[in-house]
């Protein structure tokens, strides 16, 4: 018995150059043994380059990876036995059936063809598509994709799970179940890589988040220390009557203790914690505005980028 | 090897059920050689024979091995050039199987292909009025001569297949190929008939030997030679097309 220990993966100084263009510009990523690292970027940024060197599917131009020990480029036929990966662009194939794609998956593991069929179906009914089983994948909708393309992805219970942009065009509530399947995974001792444009969703599942711009990881932190980093949540008020703003942003800046800033009929304010939430409320209340939202939120990914870039710019 | 075996025969399986969905392919593959049969059959049989039942004895052969291979060739290359382009293929290479097995699956379902396209030409034929004079044994060789040199032809059509990634170029440049492969032959007339410049290339043309090889064991006549020639280049050609293909397909893209 082989304990999970073994199953992180590294990479070091990765460059990828594709023509002129380099996708890759030295890029560092780690993940401990049963981890969830959350690749953090906007579109172009790297991560689906640095998820497929990762899955041996592109050699890096310099710089190293292993996966579970393993060199991704050396040793790849054994990297490729601990691993599987759930690609933005769904990899099932959309003549066969949802069933065919996933027995197709097992019999290439060597599972018996009866064993393959039971592990498809089980798969099948953990992700809600076993009425969807004897259809052709071209019927699907783009969130049935998805999930039949991680269900796939489990067919040989990895040790390693590359997710890239899983939760792109699948609504709240499967979202949901996406971020649950994952916490499971992680609980069974499984690495995932998880790329993704949402600080939301990195923060929800990723003990460490790496940020990615340019081919260059421009921060590597826990989700808690990113947040610090670049002011955690922001307080967002949009009064009923847009006359109440010049009120409301008083009362917010002396709750929250500094300036709100206001963007269109809402006005934002950074704050340390929930607890100014209540303080806000009660502060409407007792001066009798109503407001048509009222919301904790994360920054987007702009803001995290305007408060990394602009620190590591201060930093140099 | 038994576990490269079995995945290509897994992912042949693959192929073939995409065939049953979407049988055009296949069926055309059949059809083809049986309308070049038919055609030339009865507007050169009288011509170059004398009779048609004559001329079929002559044609046939050409027309099997046209079946086994040169007609379905098309959409081998095509297949995969889809293939690449679609997701199914990243998850395949990310997997702990040989780098030639989806290749070899995609040219097993060719294999299957051709040997129904054979036998339905085989009941064509007979239709028609031919008989095997080398006996059955002979007309089985035939056959299996011809689905051996399709087989190694496949090698080629999935290389240009993995090279162009494109099905349009695939076909496009498949099917320039393929005309003077299969017609500068000794399939409707013999070598000796041609002039010079096309019998000097029906004289290399290695599908002229898998012809010849065809012709002369479904005749009962001498096959040493052709059938020899017809192996050498079956196993030439899968010695330097399946590594090549290999390449195509692993090449980054």
């Amino acid at each position: 018995m082989v304990t999970s220990s073994e199953f992180g993966f590294e990479a070091f100084g990765l460059v990828k150059r594709f023509g002129r263009t380099t996708a890759l510009d030295g890029v560092d990523l780690a993940a401990p043994a049963g981890t969830v690292l959350g690749v953090l970027g906007p579109n172009g940024a790297g991560k689906t380059t640095a998820v497929r060197v990762l899955a041996t599917l592109l050699r890096p131009d310099a710089g190293r990876a292993a996966v579970g020990g393993h060199d991704v480029v050396r040793d790849a036929a054994r990297v490729r036995r601990l691993i599987a990966l759930a690609g933005q662009h769904a990899t099932v194939d959309d003549e066969l059936t949802g069933l065919a794609n996933l027995v197709l998956v097992g019999r290439l593991l060597d599972l018996r063809r009866a064993d393959a069929v039971a592990r498809a179906r089980e798969l099948l009914d953990r992700f809600d598509l076993t009425e969807a089983a004897g259809r052709r994948v071209a019927t699907y909708s783009g969130g049935m994709r998805r999930r039949l393309d991680l269900a796939a992805s489990l067919v040989g219970r990895p040790r390693v799970l590359f997710l890239d942009e899983p939760s792109a065009g699948l609504d709240p509530g499967r979202r949901d179940e996406l971020w649950r399947t994952v916490r499971r995974l992680r609980d069974d001792g499984v690495t995932v890589l998880l790329t993704t444009q949402y600080l939301e969703e990195a923060d929800a599942l990723a003990d460490t988040v790496a940020v990615v711009d340019r081919g260059r990881v421009v921060a590597c932190d826990t989700p808690a220390a990113l947040k610090r980093v670049v002011g955690g949540q922001t307080l967002a008020v949009r009064p009923a009557d847009p006359s109440d703003a010049p009120a409301v942003a008083d009362l917010l800046a002396r709750v929250a203790g500094r300036p709100a800033d206001r963007a269109g009929g809402e006005l934002v304010v950074p704050v340390d914690g929930d607890a100014v939430l209540l303080d806000a409320a009660r502060a409407l209340r007792d001066r009798d505005i109503t407001v048509a939202e009222f919301a904790l939120r994360l920054p987007s990914l702009d803001e995290v980028f305007h408060a990394l870039v602009g620190s590591t710019k201060e930093a140099a | 090897m038994t576990t490269l075996a079995r995945h290509g025969w897994v992912l042949a399986g693959r192929s073939l059920a995409k065939s049953a969905r979407n049988p055009g392919p296949a069926v055309n593959a059949i059809v083809t050689p049986t309308l070049f049969l038919v055609l030339f059959l009865y507007l050169f049989g009288g011509a170059v024979s004398g009779s048609t039942g004559d001329y079929l004895q002559y044609l046939f052969p050409g027309i099997l091995v046209m079946g086994a291979g040169l007609a379905g060739l098309l959409s081998t290359g095509a297949g995969l050039a889809a293939d690449l382009r679609n997701g199914v293929t990243d998850r395949l290479r990310s997997m702990p199987i040989a780098r030639v097995a989806p290749l070899l699956g995609s040219v097993l379902a060719d294999v299957a292909r051709y040997l129904v396209a054979v036998a339905a030409l085989f009941a064509v034929a007979s239709l028609l009025g031919f008989r095997p004079q080398g006996g059955p044994v002979a007309a089985l060789a035939a056959a299996g001569l011809a689905v051996t040199f399709g087989f190694a032809l496949s090698w080629v059509a999935v290389w240009i297949g993995a090279l162009a990634r494109n099905e349009s170029a695939v076909l496009a440049f498949s099917f320039i190929a393929l005309l003077p492969l299969q017609l500068g032959t000794s399939l409707a007339a013999p070598v000796a008939t041609l002039p010079g410049w096309l019998g000097a290339w029906a004289g290399v043309n290695p599908v002229t030997h898998a012809m010849d090889a065809c012709r002369a064991l479904l005749a009962g006549a001498p096959a040493a030679a052709p059938v020899t020639a017809t192996l050498l280049w079956s196993a030439g050609l899968v010695a330097v097309f399946c590594p090549l293909a290999v390449l195509a397909y692993t090449r980054e893209g």
